[in-house]
């Protein structure tokens, strides 16, 4: 069995996969088992070695994909490689992030047990190498407007009515401040210009293999008090949902007289009349550039 | 390594002398020495822990354990696999009132995949990272635990996981993450053997529970994802001397070695990774293989690659094979065969079920390894057509390539390892199965010794609805599905049944529930507070029956008010 892809705690026995949140747990037991952190080794003993790059593209298939896409460009998942890295981007600060996870994000340790079937250090470095070549050849950045791009997400384009950028806005979207750094331009374009394609993800629990998206949803409650807005979390039985007045509902199903969930986003799509093609790259600009710091 | 204090010394030794009165109450034989026959532990006799009672576990009582259905002897339950219980205080009537009675902590990280023991009142289980433990069922307290010493450099593909323990006598076995077997001395949770069945450093492991046939302890080994060579071996239970392997990838001159292109039969996966099951009335023990390595990259190792994701018809004294049967030949998409193959007699008709991770649902003539039917039971694209026998074969258009091509099942499968249950009363074969299709995509990638080898990755397919799951109520007669209970996500819990008309099983939102098996309604439900990656099992004690469950690193128990 494959590992369990990297989000399930468990991967395979099969892959199944594996757990962010017990990221912490990984990290500490990578610690209580490795003793010493390996990450103090700060230098690539494989740097600029295309043919360790070429191996490092296996383990990348293999370990990394899942999240950041063939050829590291980013998937819906995890941010695009080929750029600057908001957690380092040194050979031994990616090392590190890869063996030892990002506290505070989907990264998980590459430790035995963290993502798919465990990378040893020497697989790590072939990593780092191949993703530092990628880097080399990566083209310059597309930029925007940043500043402009800001006018427009608290202004024009009516984005900080349901998202947050630095504790600022809306309740009603995911919170966008780091999804700069932690999504490639091709997504942060198809969320704009076709937001229903790909939903945004949700909370992850700690064992739980898929995150929850966010769903749009309305429901009637007993009394007949209709009600809509987007999914936060539900199980079986009870449906955790924010109104579009960003009022928190709690409901048991079982009492609700109807419940309606609708695979699209409650955001609007953004196409070139509502949004140009310019002042969509300055949005973009202005996410990447804070996602960046 | 054992951390044992002092306090726990003298609870356990409390225990075993507690036991020992209880065992001769009961006129029970039993093995004592230092018997001790203190007021003071008469005392404590009689406010309550006296129904522990500790007659020890004989091949015997394995064969015959429908006799006792107050304990759980083994992985499934029963040699035959079907994860059944005639307990019947909790029933359909009452489910609703269930309530939990104890939790027990492992503080462990990281998946808690295994099933429980109960034997007279004492429960014995293990938890992530290979720690093993002994409770009092009643109360959950712990009597003893155990945390193996692991080296640094395992390889576990899938978690450091362990499914459970094995019984026999006065010792529990235990298969290790760094590939031992280990026994432990059931009063105290000391190491009394320990083998190593393979190196760890290149690419083995133990995850499953282990098998007890008479005197004999049977595992089968992990790494399909490291180029192994898998194998089932037999222990002596007292002395932990292998007595036999059965390799699961035949050797130069072997029947079946002509199945794999080169020398890649050497690192060609086929690990026995799941429990298996035992007819005694033939005295047949049956096991399962997974993936041919690497999984997801057919080239290099053409040919059918027996035994990998095989049933396998051994005798268990020698090891020796008697039939096979290959689910999925020449598999590139990880299609394991590691789910438990019940044993069905269906009046002369004596079959073997499995619900396969390939999606489809297969009843096997015991006797002969034929097949009968192969039906799907989930989402198949892999394959749509059948050989002259009717064994689904893969769809040329199927096979990964570079870019990656859409196929269902994905590679966690329609099921995966955790238990399917077969009920005598509704005669339906019960599965948590999984809708999930995947991209799989393929590279070439060279071989090393303990490091990763499965030849590429799959993908979600992005433009696919959520994944979903379901527990599927499949009627063998027919093969056709009767219900279906639809979970939001795919889960990960497998699924016991009981003479009260009840199927249990787990979901990936962290509820616990207990359905109607006639209808899959739900009665009952409890929030776990975690994903549950575990089959349930039921016990008794003082004539009180309990139902338990793993989830997150807690084992719960619940039971009537």
């Amino acid at each position: 069995m494959l590992p369990a892809n990297p989000y399930t705690p468990t991967l395979r026995h099969s892959l199944n996969v594996f757990c962010i949140s017990s990221l912490a747990c990984l990290v500490f037991l990578a610690c209580l088992s490795m003793g010493q952190p390996l990450f103090a080794q700060e230098k690539n003993p494989y740097a600029g070695d295309a043919k360790i790059a070429k191996l490092g593209e296996y383990q990348f298939r293999l370990n990394c994909a899942f999240c950041h896409g063939l050829g590291a460009h980013g998937g819906g998942r995890g941010p695009d490689l080929t750029r600057a890295k908001r957690h380092g981007s040194s050979d031994a600060e990616i090392f590190h992030n890869i063996h030892d996870g990002i506290a505070g994000t989907a990264m998980p340790a590459a430790t035995n047990g963290g993502i798919g079937v465990g990378m040893s250090d020497e697989e790590i470095w072939q990593v780092v190498t191949y993703i530092r070549s990628l880097e080399v050849k990566a083209p310059a950045q597309p930029m925007g407007n940043a500043a402009h791009g800001k006018e427009l997400f608290n202004g024009a384009a009516g984005c900080s009515t349901c998202h947050m950028m630095e504790g600022k806005g809306g309740r009603l979207g995911p919170d966008l401040t780091s999804v700069g750094a932690s999504r490639s331009t091709e997504y942060l374009v198809e969320s704009l210009r076709n937001p229903s394609r790909r939903l945004a993800q949700g909370i992850f629990e700690a064992m739980k293999e898929f995150p929850q998206e966010y769903v749009s949803v309305s429901v009637m409650t007993a009394d007949g008090t209709k009600l809509s807005g987007v999914v936060l979390n539900e199980d079986q039985f009870t449906l955790q949902m924010l109104d579009t007045q960003e009022q928190l509902r709690l409901f048991e199903k079982s009492k609700l007289r109807s419940l309606e969930k609708k695979r699209e986003s409650a955001m609007p799509v953004y196409d070139q009349k509502t949004l140009s093609d310019k002042d969509l790259q300055d949005l973009i600009a202005y996410l990447q550039t804070a996602g960046a710091q | 390594m054992k951390r044992q204090l002092s306090d726990k010394e003298l609870k356990s030794e409390f225990l075993n002398r507690l036991s020992s009165q209880a065992g001769e109450k009961h006129g029970l034989g039993m093995t004592i020495s230092g018997r001790v026959a203190a007021v003071s532990l008469a005392g404590m006799f009689c406010i309550g822990l006296a129904s522990i009672a500790s007659a020890q576990v004989t091949p015997q009582r394995l064969v015959d354990s429908a006799k006792e259905p107050q304990n759980w002897l083994m992985y499934s339950g029963d040699y035959a696999g079907r994860r059944y219980s005639t307990l019947d205080q909790i029933n359909a009537s009452n489910a609703f009132s269930l309530v939990p009675k104890w939790a027990y902590q492992t503080m462990a990280g990281g998946k808690f995949e295994a099933t429980s023991l109960v034997v007279d009142g004492v429960l014995y289980s293990t938890g992530a990272d290979d720690r093993a433990f002994a409770l009092d069922a009643r109360s959950g307290r712990p009597i003893w635990q155990y945390q193996r010493a692991l080296p640094p450099d395992i390889r576990p593909c899938c978690g450091r996981v362990n499914r459970g323990l094995a019984i026999l006598g006065d010792k529990v076995f235990l298969g290790t993450l760094d590939a031992h077997v280990i026994a432990l001395d059931t009063k105290t949770g000391n190491v009394v053997w320990d083998v190593e069945a393979a190196a760890h450093t290149t690419g083995y492991s133990i995850t499953l529970a282990p098998l007890v046939i008479k005197s004999l302890v049977m595992v089968g080994v992990s790494g399909g994802e490291y180029g192994i060579r898998g194998f089932i071996d037999a222990y002596d239970a007292a002395t932990g001397t292998r007595k036999w392997r059965f390799y699961t990838i035949p050797g130069p001159g072997e029947p079946g070695h002509e199945t794999w292109e080169g020398d890649s039969w050497k690192i060609g996966g086929a690990p026995a990774w799941i429990t298996g099951t035992f007819d005694p009335a033939t005295d047949t023990t049956f096991w399962t293989t997974g993936n041919p390595a690497p999984s997801n990259r057919g080239e290099g190792r053409a040919g059918d690659n027996l035994y990998s994701n095989s049933l396998l018809a051994l005798d268990p004294e020698t090891g020796k094979l008697k039939w096979h049967f290959q689910f999925t030949k020449h598999d590139e998409h990880d299609y394991d065969a590691t789910q438990v193959p019940v044993l069905v007699d269906e009046g002369d008709r004596h079959l073997i079920m499995q619900a396969n991770r390939n999606g489809f649902f297969y009843v096997i003539d015991r006797a002969s390894g034929k097949l009968l039917s192969a039906t799907p039971y989930g989402r198949v694209t892999w394959s749509n057509s059948k050989d002259a026998s009717g064994v689904p074969i893969e769809r040329k258009e199927a096979s990964p390539t570079l870019a990656g091509v859409p196929v269902c099942p994905g590679a966690l499968g329609a099921t995966n390892w955790f238990s399917p249950t077969y009920d005598p009363q509704t005669k339906l074969f019960y599965v948590s199965a999984r809708e999930q299709c995947d991209i799989f995509s393929t590279a070439p990638q060279p071989y090393e010794a303990g490091h990763a080898f499965y030849g590429s990755a799959y993908f979600p397919n992005d433009d696919a609805q959520p994944f979903w799951g379901a527990v599927r109520a499949i009627d063998p007669a027919t093969s056709q599905i009767k219900w279906e209970l639809k979970h939001i996500s795919p889960s990960w819990s497998g699924v016991l049944s009981t003479a009260g008309g009840l199927v249990f099983t787990g979901d990936a939102e962290g509820n616990f529930m207990a359905l109607d098996a006639a209808t899959g309604k739900i009665l009952w439900h409890f929030q776990c507070g975690a994903s549950v990656y575990a089959s349930p099992m039921t016990y008794a004690i003082d004539g009180k029956q309990y139902v338990a469950i793993a989830a997150g690193s807690t084992l719960f128990a619940f039971g009537l008010p």
